[in-house]
């Protein structure tokens, strides 16, 4: 499909071939241009972010949709810190499961950081390794929501009410926190697939792809930490604005 | 653009034509110690943000911290592990922008929940 641009003369680095202009000049001429807009980005990486935007405006109004809830109600709001306090060795820990569940999300998007990285560099095996270590943070992650989920609710958590104040806690609790470890669990899923896709050499061999039957690349690699770094980067707004505030 | 055009093969699909530029491969190539360096960064700035709740920082100085620690990680995944620093203008402002528009969203939620508040707290006999 790239074959024409083997006949062009010397050939400059990548990109600018296809737009030499660059800063506001490019970016006006980029507009200006037909086609495409996004000289450079691929289909599929465009189609990512244009989701993650998209995906960026649901998460976008649960917060705000939490922020009017708790402005409004004349119940005092439960105190996150103590709600998610952990009791470790008989001491009160204050919000721990939530800072051990930010950290090994953090350890997670490092290591689809390197997982894209070796991927480009056509390392498979490193790639697949990193990507199935990410998945299994990832799960972990989940678990641990499970495991929250299930000590609120035994402590009488529920949409429409809680032990502690504002009954709206509960509904935006479990609607935050859920979406997000939806996010998370379909991440793990999609990991697990494109780390196989990675291990068995799919990107090197050009196998066609089962559900598209078309040719993959390691962009794929990339395409998929877009959207890992995204669920991680939705977890930072969560823990500043739910759990910290 | 021309250049590219004149030379593309006569048969390829022209919808197919535009999705591979391979070439896209090439500056994405950064070195290793960068991904841990902000790894180790956003392990910091989590940290801190933690440390906010543990201490137990009240009011103002809490809320700023809360924000600006969010707002550097944010910034170091977008940036970095998303790549979106080494992205063209045009994408980076296509994606960077509509968002800003949530904050006209908050803006307006914000004054709409103090209207709410002052209602119940008025006609419903709740309140502080």
């Amino acid at each position: 499909m790239t074959d024409h641009v083997v006949d062009l003369p010397p050939s400059p680095p990548a990109g600018q071939r296809i737009a030499p202009a660059s800063g506001w000049r490019g970016f006006v001429s980029d507009w200006a241009s037909d086609q495409t807009s996004f000289k450079g980005v691929s289909w599929g990486k465009a189609m990512m972010w244009v989701f993650l935007l998209s995906d960026t405006f649901v998460f976008g109004c649960f917060l705000v949709a939490y922020m009017t809830a708790r402005m409004s109600t004349t119940v005092p709001w439960p105190n996150p810190s103590e709600v998610f306090a952990l009791t470790i060795g008989g001491q009160s820990v204050p919000l721990i499961l939530i800072a051990i569940m930010t950290f090994v999300l953090i350890s997670s998007s490092g290591t689809m950081a390197l997982a894209v990285h070796y991927g480009y560099l056509r390392d498979r095996r490193k790639a697949g390794a990193l990507m199935l270590l990410t998945a299994l943070f990832g799960a972990c992650f989940v678990g641990m929501q499970a495991f929250e989920w299930t000590k609120l609710i035994h402590e009488g958590v529920r949409p429409w009410s809680n032990p502690w104040g504002a009954p709206q806690f509960g509904s935006t609790f479990f609607m935050i926190t859920g979406f997000h470890g939806m996010h998370v669990s379909f991440g793990v899923l999609f990991l697990i697939l494109m780390a196989r896709k990675v291990l068995r050499g799919d990107f090197d061999t050009g196998r066609r792809g089962f559900f598209t039957s078309r040719k993959g690349r390691y962009e794929a690699v990339e395409i998929m930490g877009l959207y890992w770094h995204f669920v991680d980067l939705v977890w930072v707004f969560i823990f500043a604005f739910f759990y910290l505030w | 653009m021309s250049a590219t055009t004149v030379h593309a093969d006569p048969h390829a699909n022209p919808n197919v034509s535009s999705d591979a530029p391979v070439a896209d491969e090439a500056h994405q190539h950064h070195p290793v110690r960068l991904y841990f360096a902000v790894w180790g960064w956003l392990f910091v700035l989590s940290a801190c943000s933690y440390m906010v709740d543990y201490i137990g920082l009240q009011g103002w100085l809490r809320w700023t911290l809360i924000v600006l620690f969010m707002l550097l990680k944010a910034g170091l995944i977008v940036a970095i592990f998303m790549h979106i620093a080494w992205e063209r203008l045009t994408l980076i402002y296509a994606i960077l922008l509509p968002p800003l528009l949530v904050l006209v969203f908050v803006a307006i939620m914000a004054s709409e929940a103090n209207y709410t508040l002052l209602t119940r707290v008025l006609y419903l006999g709740g309140g502080p």
